[in-house]
Protein backbone atom coordinates (compact mmCIF):
# COMPACT_ATOMS: atom_id res chain seq x y z
CA UNK A 1 0.00 0.00 0.00
CA UNK A 2 1.63 3.22 -1.17
CA UNK A 3 1.44 6.13 1.23
CA UNK A 4 1.46 9.77 0.20
CA UNK A 5 3.16 11.87 2.84
CA UNK A 6 3.29 15.67 2.75
CA UNK A 7 6.01 17.55 4.61
CA UNK A 8 4.60 20.97 5.36
CA UNK A 9 4.77 23.84 7.86
CA UNK A 10 3.26 27.12 6.67
CA UNK A 11 6.34 29.04 7.74
CA UNK A 12 9.48 29.09 5.63
CA UNK A 13 12.97 28.10 6.70
CA UNK A 14 11.93 25.63 9.38
CA UNK A 15 13.42 22.58 7.65
CA UNK A 16 10.82 21.08 5.32
CA UNK A 17 13.27 20.30 2.53
CA UNK A 18 15.92 18.94 4.93
CA UNK A 19 13.23 16.78 6.53
CA UNK A 20 11.92 15.52 3.18
CA UNK A 21 15.41 14.45 2.11
CA UNK A 22 16.33 12.96 5.50
CA UNK A 23 13.10 10.98 5.93
CA UNK A 24 13.18 9.89 2.29
CA UNK A 25 16.70 8.53 2.67
CA UNK A 26 15.95 6.90 6.04
CA UNK A 27 12.87 5.13 4.65
CA UNK A 28 14.78 4.04 1.54
CA UNK A 29 17.56 2.62 3.73
CA UNK A 30 14.95 0.44 5.41
CA UNK A 31 14.28 -1.12 2.01
CA UNK A 32 11.12 0.77 1.00
CA UNK A 33 10.87 2.26 -2.47
CA UNK A 34 10.67 6.03 -1.99
CA UNK A 35 10.15 9.08 -4.22
CA UNK A 36 10.60 12.63 -2.97
CA UNK A 37 8.60 15.22 -4.94
CA UNK A 38 9.48 18.91 -4.93
CA UNK A 39 6.35 21.12 -5.02
CA UNK A 40 8.25 24.37 -4.60
CA UNK A 41 7.80 25.36 -8.24
CA UNK A 42 9.93 28.40 -9.07
CA UNK A 43 12.10 28.11 -5.96
CA UNK A 44 13.20 24.51 -6.08
CA UNK A 45 15.74 23.33 -3.50
CA UNK A 46 15.21 19.63 -3.01
CA UNK A 47 17.44 18.79 -5.99
CA UNK A 48 20.34 20.64 -4.31
CA UNK A 49 19.82 19.01 -0.92
CA UNK A 50 19.66 15.61 -2.65
CA UNK A 51 22.74 16.42 -4.72
CA UNK A 52 20.91 15.81 -8.02
CA UNK A 53 20.86 19.35 -9.43
CA UNK A 54 23.17 18.48 -12.32
CA UNK A 55 20.98 15.67 -13.57
CA UNK A 56 17.62 17.46 -13.90
CA UNK A 57 16.17 17.19 -17.41
CA UNK A 58 12.39 17.12 -17.02
CA UNK A 59 10.40 18.20 -14.00
CA UNK A 60 7.04 17.95 -12.23
CA UNK A 61 5.45 20.67 -14.39
CA UNK A 62 6.51 18.89 -17.61
CA UNK A 63 4.83 15.73 -16.34
CA UNK A 64 1.71 17.58 -15.09
CA UNK A 65 1.34 19.21 -18.51
CA UNK A 66 2.03 15.98 -20.37
CA UNK A 67 5.22 17.23 -22.04
CA UNK A 68 7.27 14.41 -20.51
CA UNK A 69 6.43 10.95 -19.21
CA UNK A 70 6.90 10.25 -15.51
CA UNK A 71 9.88 7.83 -15.88
CA UNK A 72 11.73 10.48 -17.91
CA UNK A 73 11.48 13.00 -15.08
CA UNK A 74 12.34 10.67 -12.17
CA UNK A 75 15.98 10.89 -11.02
CA UNK A 76 17.47 7.93 -9.22
CA UNK A 77 19.69 8.65 -6.21
CA UNK A 78 23.36 7.70 -6.68
CA UNK A 79 23.77 6.39 -3.12
CA UNK A 80 20.48 4.59 -2.51
CA UNK A 81 18.93 2.63 -5.35
CA UNK A 82 15.48 2.73 -3.68
CA UNK A 83 15.39 6.52 -3.58
CA UNK A 84 14.09 8.70 -6.40
CA UNK A 85 13.54 12.42 -6.93
CA UNK A 86 10.89 14.22 -8.94
CA UNK A 87 12.22 17.80 -9.17
CA UNK A 88 10.23 21.00 -9.49
CA UNK A 89 10.56 23.50 -12.30
CA UNK A 90 12.66 26.58 -11.55
CA UNK A 91 11.41 28.63 -14.48
CA UNK A 92 7.66 28.33 -13.92
CA UNK A 93 5.42 29.39 -11.06
CA UNK A 94 2.89 27.64 -8.86
CA UNK A 95 -0.05 28.47 -11.15
CA UNK A 96 1.26 25.80 -13.51
CA UNK A 97 0.10 23.18 -11.00
CA UNK A 98 -3.41 22.01 -11.89
CA UNK A 99 -5.36 19.83 -9.52
CA UNK A 100 -6.19 17.34 -12.24
CA UNK A 101 -2.59 17.11 -13.44
CA UNK A 102 -1.13 16.74 -9.94
CA UNK A 103 -3.76 14.10 -9.11
CA UNK A 104 -2.74 12.05 -12.15
CA UNK A 105 0.97 12.26 -11.30
CA UNK A 106 0.34 11.26 -7.67
CA UNK A 107 -1.80 8.30 -8.79
CA UNK A 108 0.95 7.19 -11.14
CA UNK A 109 3.58 7.52 -8.36
CA UNK A 110 1.37 5.53 -5.98
CA UNK A 111 1.50 2.56 -8.32
CA UNK A 112 5.33 2.66 -8.53
CA UNK A 113 6.46 3.45 -4.97
CA UNK A 114 5.88 2.57 -1.30
CA UNK A 115 6.27 6.17 -0.16
CA UNK A 116 5.50 9.37 -2.07
CA UNK A 117 6.94 12.25 -0.01
CA UNK A 118 5.78 15.70 -1.12
CA UNK A 119 7.98 18.63 -0.12
CA UNK A 120 5.57 21.54 0.32
CA UNK A 121 6.57 25.14 -0.33
CA UNK A 122 6.09 27.67 2.47
CA UNK A 123 2.83 29.59 2.61
CA UNK A 124 -0.78 28.54 2.26
CA UNK A 125 -1.26 29.29 -1.42
CA UNK A 126 -1.53 27.09 -4.47
CA UNK A 127 1.82 25.31 -4.14
CA UNK A 128 1.21 24.34 -0.53
CA UNK A 129 -2.42 23.37 -1.09
CA UNK A 130 -1.49 21.21 -4.11
CA UNK A 131 1.28 19.48 -2.13
CA UNK A 132 -1.17 18.47 0.63
CA UNK A 133 -4.21 17.89 -1.58
CA UNK A 134 -3.75 14.12 -2.11
CA UNK A 135 -1.88 13.28 1.11
CA UNK A 136 -2.69 10.31 3.35
CA UNK A 137 -0.34 11.47 6.09
CA UNK A 138 1.32 14.73 6.99
CA UNK A 139 4.48 15.69 8.81
CA UNK A 140 4.16 19.23 10.17
CA UNK A 141 7.63 20.68 10.69
CA UNK A 142 7.68 23.15 13.58
CA UNK A 143 10.43 25.21 15.21
CA UNK A 144 10.14 25.92 18.94
CA UNK A 145 8.98 29.50 18.50
CA UNK A 146 5.52 31.09 18.57
CA UNK A 147 5.30 32.22 14.94
CA UNK A 148 6.17 28.78 13.63
CA UNK A 149 3.71 27.10 16.00
CA UNK A 150 0.86 29.38 14.99
CA UNK A 151 1.56 28.79 11.29
CA UNK A 152 1.59 25.05 11.95
CA UNK A 153 -1.80 25.36 13.65
CA UNK A 154 -3.12 27.07 10.53
CA UNK A 155 -1.71 24.31 8.30
CA UNK A 156 -3.32 21.62 10.49
CA UNK A 157 -6.64 23.42 9.98
CA UNK A 158 -6.11 23.23 6.21
CA UNK A 159 -5.13 19.54 6.36
CA UNK A 160 -8.43 18.94 8.18
CA UNK A 161 -10.53 20.77 5.60
CA UNK A 162 -8.83 21.21 2.21
CA UNK A 163 -7.46 17.74 1.43
CA UNK A 164 -9.22 15.11 -0.65
CA UNK A 165 -9.34 12.84 2.40
CA UNK A 166 -10.94 15.57 4.56
CA UNK A 167 -13.53 16.25 1.86
CA UNK A 168 -14.44 12.55 1.80
CA UNK A 169 -14.88 12.62 5.58
CA UNK A 170 -11.67 10.68 6.20
CA UNK A 171 -8.66 11.76 8.24
CA UNK A 172 -5.21 12.79 7.15
CA UNK A 173 -2.93 11.31 9.80
CA UNK A 174 -0.87 14.16 11.21
CA UNK A 175 2.51 14.15 12.98
CA UNK A 176 4.47 17.00 14.53
CA UNK A 177 8.21 17.05 13.91
CA UNK A 178 10.05 19.61 16.02
CA UNK A 179 13.26 20.78 14.40
CA UNK A 180 16.11 23.06 15.48
CA UNK A 181 15.46 22.17 19.09
CA UNK A 182 18.03 23.20 21.67
CA UNK A 183 17.32 21.56 25.05
CA UNK A 184 19.54 23.93 27.02
CA UNK A 185 17.90 27.04 25.53
CA UNK A 186 14.45 25.55 26.12
CA UNK A 187 15.40 24.91 29.76
CA UNK A 188 16.42 28.56 30.11
CA UNK A 189 13.03 29.64 28.74
CA UNK A 190 14.44 31.05 25.51
CA UNK A 191 12.43 28.60 23.40
CA UNK A 192 9.03 27.02 23.67
CA UNK A 193 9.22 23.64 25.38
CA UNK A 194 8.04 20.41 23.73
CA UNK A 195 5.08 20.35 26.13
CA UNK A 196 4.05 23.90 25.15
CA UNK A 197 4.14 23.06 21.45
CA UNK A 198 2.19 19.82 21.78
CA UNK A 199 -0.38 21.48 24.03
CA UNK A 200 -1.01 24.21 21.47
CA UNK A 201 -1.11 21.92 18.44
CA UNK A 202 -2.92 18.95 20.06
CA UNK A 203 -1.30 16.57 17.56
CA UNK A 204 1.00 13.55 18.20
CA UNK A 205 4.76 14.00 18.13
CA UNK A 206 6.84 12.18 15.51
CA UNK A 207 10.27 13.26 16.66
CA UNK A 208 12.56 15.99 17.92
CA UNK A 209 15.49 17.02 15.75
CA UNK A 210 18.18 18.86 17.70
CA UNK A 211 19.80 22.03 16.37
CA UNK A 212 23.06 20.94 14.76
CA UNK A 213 25.84 22.03 12.43
CA UNK A 214 25.41 18.68 10.66
CA UNK A 215 22.27 19.88 8.90
CA UNK A 216 23.86 22.86 7.14
CA UNK A 217 26.98 20.84 6.35
CA UNK A 218 24.89 18.06 4.79
CA UNK A 219 22.79 20.34 2.60
CA UNK A 220 25.92 22.17 1.40
CA UNK A 221 27.40 18.93 0.10
CA UNK A 222 24.05 17.79 -1.30
CA UNK A 223 23.51 14.75 0.89
CA UNK A 224 20.51 13.94 3.08
CA UNK A 225 21.65 14.36 6.68
CA UNK A 226 20.78 10.74 7.48
CA UNK A 227 23.43 9.67 4.95
CA UNK A 228 26.16 12.26 5.48
CA UNK A 229 26.73 11.56 9.17
CA UNK A 230 24.50 8.66 10.21
CA UNK A 231 25.86 8.74 13.78
CA UNK A 232 25.17 12.44 14.31
CA UNK A 233 22.37 13.58 16.57
CA UNK A 234 20.03 14.88 13.81
CA UNK A 235 20.55 11.75 11.70
CA UNK A 236 19.66 9.46 14.62
CA UNK A 237 16.58 11.57 15.36
CA UNK A 238 15.43 11.37 11.71
CA UNK A 239 16.02 7.61 11.59
CA UNK A 240 13.90 7.21 14.74
CA UNK A 241 11.19 9.37 13.20
CA UNK A 242 11.20 7.21 10.05
CA UNK A 243 10.81 4.08 12.19
CA UNK A 244 7.82 5.66 13.95
CA UNK A 245 6.29 6.49 10.56
CA UNK A 246 6.48 2.78 9.75
CA UNK A 247 4.53 1.98 12.89
CA UNK A 248 7.41 0.96 15.17
CA UNK A 249 7.36 2.05 18.80
CA UNK A 250 10.55 3.93 19.55
CA UNK A 251 11.11 5.72 22.87
CA UNK A 252 11.01 9.48 22.41
CA UNK A 253 14.23 11.23 23.31
CA UNK A 254 16.23 14.21 22.16
CA UNK A 255 19.45 12.80 20.72
CA UNK A 256 22.44 14.91 21.69
CA UNK A 257 25.89 15.22 20.20
CA UNK A 258 28.20 12.74 21.86
CA UNK A 259 30.61 15.50 22.86
CA UNK A 260 27.76 17.62 24.22
CA UNK A 261 28.18 16.46 27.77
CA UNK A 262 31.79 17.57 27.98
CA UNK A 263 30.90 20.92 26.43
CA UNK A 264 28.27 21.52 29.04
CA UNK A 265 30.59 20.49 31.82
CA UNK A 266 33.26 22.90 30.67
CA UNK A 267 30.82 25.75 30.18
CA UNK A 268 29.53 25.36 33.68
CA UNK A 269 32.96 25.48 35.25
CA UNK A 270 33.94 28.62 33.40
CA UNK A 271 30.86 30.48 34.56
CA UNK B 1 -70.64 20.30 47.74
CA UNK B 2 -70.07 23.41 49.76
CA UNK B 3 -67.25 24.38 47.51
CA UNK B 4 -69.57 24.42 44.56
CA UNK B 5 -72.23 26.42 46.32
CA UNK B 6 -70.56 29.81 46.13
CA UNK B 7 -68.47 30.33 43.02
CA UNK B 8 -65.93 33.02 43.75
CA UNK B 9 -66.02 35.81 41.25
CA UNK B 10 -62.59 36.55 39.89
CA UNK B 11 -61.69 40.20 39.54
CA UNK B 12 -60.49 41.15 36.09
CA UNK B 13 -57.17 42.82 36.71
CA UNK B 14 -55.84 45.19 34.15
CA UNK B 15 -52.21 46.13 34.15
CA UNK B 16 -50.38 48.63 31.99
CA UNK B 17 -46.97 47.92 30.53
CA UNK B 18 -44.99 49.80 27.96
CA UNK B 19 -42.66 48.35 25.33
CA UNK B 20 -40.22 50.01 23.03
CA UNK B 21 -41.41 49.32 19.50
CA UNK B 22 -39.58 49.78 16.23
CA UNK B 23 -41.52 52.19 14.05
CA UNK B 24 -41.29 51.44 10.34
CA UNK B 25 -41.98 54.39 8.07
CA UNK B 26 -42.45 52.95 4.58
CA UNK B 27 -41.64 55.19 1.66
CA UNK B 28 -42.56 54.91 -2.00
CA UNK B 29 -41.68 52.89 -3.95
CA UNK B 30 -42.53 50.25 -1.36
CA UNK B 31 -40.48 47.64 -3.23
CA UNK B 32 -37.25 49.61 -2.69
CA UNK B 33 -38.12 50.19 0.93
CA UNK B 34 -38.61 46.42 1.42
CA UNK B 35 -35.20 45.81 -0.10
CA UNK B 36 -33.71 48.10 2.56
CA UNK B 37 -35.40 45.96 5.22
CA UNK B 38 -34.00 42.82 3.57
CA UNK B 39 -30.51 44.32 3.61
CA UNK B 40 -30.83 45.07 7.33
CA UNK B 41 -31.92 41.49 8.01
CA UNK B 42 -29.06 40.14 5.91
CA UNK B 43 -26.55 42.27 7.83
CA UNK B 44 -27.79 41.21 11.23
CA UNK B 45 -30.11 38.21 11.26
CA UNK B 46 -32.49 38.30 14.19
CA UNK B 47 -32.39 42.11 14.36
CA UNK B 48 -36.20 42.36 14.37
CA UNK B 49 -36.82 38.97 15.95
CA UNK B 50 -39.13 39.24 18.94
CA UNK B 51 -39.27 43.03 18.80
CA UNK B 52 -42.64 44.82 18.56
CA UNK B 53 -43.01 46.64 15.27
CA UNK B 54 -45.39 49.50 14.44
CA UNK B 55 -45.96 50.68 10.87
CA UNK B 56 -46.37 54.44 10.37
CA UNK B 57 -48.23 55.08 7.11
CA UNK B 58 -48.34 58.89 7.38
CA UNK B 59 -45.83 59.46 4.59
CA UNK B 60 -47.46 57.15 2.04
CA UNK B 61 -50.97 57.01 0.64
CA UNK B 62 -51.91 53.36 0.48
CA UNK B 63 -55.26 51.79 -0.35
CA UNK B 64 -56.70 49.02 1.78
CA UNK B 65 -55.28 46.35 -0.52
CA UNK B 66 -51.96 48.18 -0.58
CA UNK B 67 -51.79 48.09 3.21
CA UNK B 68 -52.73 44.43 3.15
CA UNK B 69 -50.00 43.68 0.62
CA UNK B 70 -47.42 45.51 2.77
CA UNK B 71 -48.44 43.58 5.88
CA UNK B 72 -48.15 40.26 4.06
CA UNK B 73 -44.70 41.24 2.72
CA UNK B 74 -43.52 41.98 6.26
CA UNK B 75 -45.02 38.74 7.53
CA UNK B 76 -43.03 36.88 4.85
CA UNK B 77 -39.88 38.33 6.47
CA UNK B 78 -40.92 37.07 9.89
CA UNK B 79 -41.75 40.61 11.04
CA UNK B 80 -45.03 40.70 12.95
CA UNK B 81 -46.76 44.05 13.05
CA UNK B 82 -48.22 45.08 16.40
CA UNK B 83 -50.11 48.14 15.26
CA UNK B 84 -50.55 50.74 12.56
CA UNK B 85 -50.26 54.51 12.80
CA UNK B 86 -50.94 57.52 10.60
CA UNK B 87 -53.88 56.30 8.55
CA UNK B 88 -57.69 56.73 8.89
CA UNK B 89 -59.41 53.80 10.52
CA UNK B 90 -61.71 53.25 7.53
CA UNK B 91 -58.85 51.88 5.46
CA UNK B 92 -58.16 49.08 7.94
CA UNK B 93 -60.00 45.78 8.01
CA UNK B 94 -60.77 43.99 11.31
CA UNK B 95 -58.15 41.34 10.53
CA UNK B 96 -55.38 43.94 10.38
CA UNK B 97 -53.40 45.08 13.44
CA UNK B 98 -55.19 47.86 15.41
CA UNK B 99 -54.78 51.57 14.82
CA UNK B 100 -52.51 53.10 17.47
CA UNK B 101 -52.06 56.66 18.58
CA UNK B 102 -50.29 58.56 21.31
CA UNK B 103 -46.91 56.97 20.73
CA UNK B 104 -43.88 58.84 22.06
CA UNK B 105 -40.57 58.54 20.37
CA UNK B 106 -37.56 57.39 22.33
CA UNK B 107 -33.99 56.40 21.65
CA UNK B 108 -33.40 52.74 21.00
CA UNK B 109 -30.18 51.71 22.72
CA UNK B 110 -28.65 48.80 20.87
CA UNK B 111 -26.37 48.03 23.80
CA UNK B 112 -29.27 47.44 26.19
CA UNK B 113 -31.95 45.70 24.21
CA UNK B 114 -35.09 44.24 25.71
CA UNK B 115 -34.46 40.69 26.70
CA UNK B 116 -37.04 38.93 24.62
CA UNK B 117 -36.50 35.26 24.02
CA UNK B 118 -37.61 34.08 20.64
CA UNK B 119 -38.66 30.53 20.19
CA UNK B 120 -40.09 30.75 16.72
CA UNK B 121 -37.29 28.88 14.96
CA UNK B 122 -37.02 25.15 15.03
CA UNK B 123 -33.35 25.40 14.04
CA UNK B 124 -30.86 24.28 16.73
CA UNK B 125 -29.87 27.07 19.08
CA UNK B 126 -26.47 25.71 19.98
CA UNK B 127 -23.45 24.48 18.09
CA UNK B 128 -21.08 21.82 19.39
CA UNK B 129 -17.58 21.38 17.95
CA UNK B 130 -15.57 18.37 19.03
CA UNK B 131 -12.23 19.37 17.52
CA UNK B 132 -9.91 22.31 18.15
CA UNK B 133 -10.47 25.50 16.16
CA UNK B 134 -7.20 26.08 14.31
CA UNK B 135 -5.45 29.34 13.47
CA UNK B 136 -7.14 31.01 10.51
CA UNK B 137 -10.48 29.25 10.97
CA UNK B 138 -13.65 31.20 11.73
CA UNK B 139 -16.71 29.73 13.40
CA UNK B 140 -19.84 31.89 13.00
CA UNK B 141 -23.10 30.92 14.68
CA UNK B 142 -25.47 33.86 15.11
CA UNK B 143 -28.36 31.60 16.17
CA UNK B 144 -27.08 30.88 19.67
CA UNK B 145 -24.40 29.36 21.89
CA UNK B 146 -21.18 27.73 20.71
CA UNK B 147 -19.48 24.98 22.71
CA UNK B 148 -15.99 23.84 21.75
CA UNK B 149 -14.36 20.68 23.12
CA UNK B 150 -10.78 21.71 22.44
CA UNK B 151 -8.72 24.83 22.11
CA UNK B 152 -9.17 27.92 19.96
CA UNK B 153 -5.81 28.65 18.38
CA UNK B 154 -4.05 31.97 18.09
CA UNK B 155 -5.49 33.68 15.01
CA UNK B 156 -8.75 31.72 15.09
CA UNK B 157 -12.13 33.39 15.57
CA UNK B 158 -15.37 32.26 17.20
CA UNK B 159 -18.49 34.39 16.70
CA UNK B 160 -21.73 33.49 18.46
CA UNK B 161 -25.16 35.05 18.89
CA UNK B 162 -25.24 33.63 22.40
CA UNK B 163 -22.55 32.56 24.84
CA UNK B 164 -19.26 30.82 24.03
CA UNK B 165 -18.02 27.86 26.06
CA UNK B 166 -14.48 26.60 25.44
CA UNK B 167 -13.28 23.44 27.14
CA UNK B 168 -9.65 24.12 26.37
CA UNK B 169 -7.40 27.12 25.93
CA UNK B 170 -8.70 30.28 24.26
CA UNK B 171 -5.77 31.79 22.37
CA UNK B 172 -7.67 33.45 19.54
CA UNK B 173 -10.69 35.78 19.39
CA UNK B 174 -14.10 35.14 20.88
CA UNK B 175 -17.09 37.36 20.14
CA UNK B 176 -20.30 36.55 21.98
CA UNK B 177 -23.76 38.10 21.84
CA UNK B 178 -23.23 39.54 18.38
CA UNK B 179 -26.95 40.15 17.78
CA UNK B 180 -27.19 42.52 20.72
CA UNK B 181 -27.39 39.84 23.36
CA UNK B 182 -25.75 41.68 26.26
CA UNK B 183 -26.22 38.86 28.75
CA UNK B 184 -24.06 36.47 26.70
CA UNK B 185 -20.85 35.31 28.34
CA UNK B 186 -17.57 33.75 27.35
CA UNK B 187 -16.18 30.84 29.37
CA UNK B 188 -12.86 29.11 28.85
CA UNK B 189 -10.56 26.74 30.72
CA UNK B 190 -7.44 28.69 29.96
CA UNK B 191 -7.53 32.34 29.02
CA UNK B 192 -4.82 33.51 26.63
CA UNK B 193 -7.22 35.34 24.34
CA UNK B 194 -6.21 37.86 21.70
CA UNK B 195 -9.59 39.58 21.90
CA UNK B 196 -12.84 39.13 23.80
CA UNK B 197 -16.07 40.85 22.74
CA UNK B 198 -19.62 40.76 24.04
CA UNK B 199 -22.35 42.66 22.23
CA UNK B 200 -19.79 44.94 20.61
CA UNK B 201 -17.83 45.79 23.76
CA UNK B 202 -14.36 44.39 23.55
CA UNK B 203 -11.02 43.98 25.30
CA UNK B 204 -7.72 43.01 23.72
CA UNK B 205 -4.99 40.82 25.21
CA UNK B 206 -3.33 43.94 26.62
CA UNK B 207 -6.39 44.80 28.70
CA UNK B 208 -6.64 41.36 30.28
CA UNK B 209 -5.17 41.14 33.76
CA UNK B 210 -1.87 39.23 33.69
CA UNK B 211 -2.82 37.42 36.88
CA UNK B 212 -5.68 35.73 34.98
CA UNK B 213 -3.56 34.47 32.08
CA UNK B 214 -3.58 30.72 31.73
CA UNK B 215 -6.40 30.29 34.23
CA UNK B 216 -10.03 29.25 33.81
CA UNK B 217 -12.03 32.44 33.35
CA UNK B 218 -15.32 33.95 32.31
CA UNK B 219 -16.16 37.28 30.75
CA UNK B 220 -19.46 39.14 30.92
CA UNK B 221 -20.92 42.61 30.57
CA UNK B 222 -21.77 44.80 33.51
CA UNK B 223 -23.51 47.76 31.93
CA UNK B 224 -21.01 48.84 29.36
CA UNK B 225 -17.87 47.48 30.98
CA UNK B 226 -16.50 44.04 30.41
CA UNK B 227 -15.66 42.01 33.48
CA UNK B 228 -13.26 39.08 33.38
CA UNK B 229 -12.87 36.91 36.45
CA UNK B 230 -11.34 33.59 37.29
CA UNK B 231 -13.67 30.63 37.45
CA UNK B 232 -13.56 28.82 40.79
Amino acid sequence: MAKVLVVTSGKGGVGKTTTTAALGAALAQRGDKVVVVDFDVGLRNLDLVMGAERRVVFDLINVVQGVAKLPQALIRDKRLENLWLLPASQTRDKDALTEEGVGKVIDDLRSRFDWVICDSPAGIERGASMAMRFADEAVIVTNPEVSSVRDSDRIIGMLDSKTVRAEKGERVEKHILITRYDPSRAARGEMLTIEDILEILATPLLGIIPESQDVLRASNVGTPVTLSNADGAPARAYIDAARRLCGETVAMQVPTERKGFMDRLLRRRAA
Amino acid sequence: MEALAKPQRQMVRLRGRSYVAFVFVPTVPIQDWLQEIDATIARSPGFFAGRPVVVDLASVDLSQSGINHLLISLQDRNIRVLGIEGVEEARLTPSMPPLLSGGRSCVIEPSAPKKVETKVETKPTSLLLESPVRSGQTIIFPEGDVTILGSVGSGAEVVAGGSIHIYGALRGRAMAGVNGHASARIYCQKIEAELLAIDGFYQTADDIDDALRGRPAQAWLEGSTMRITALN
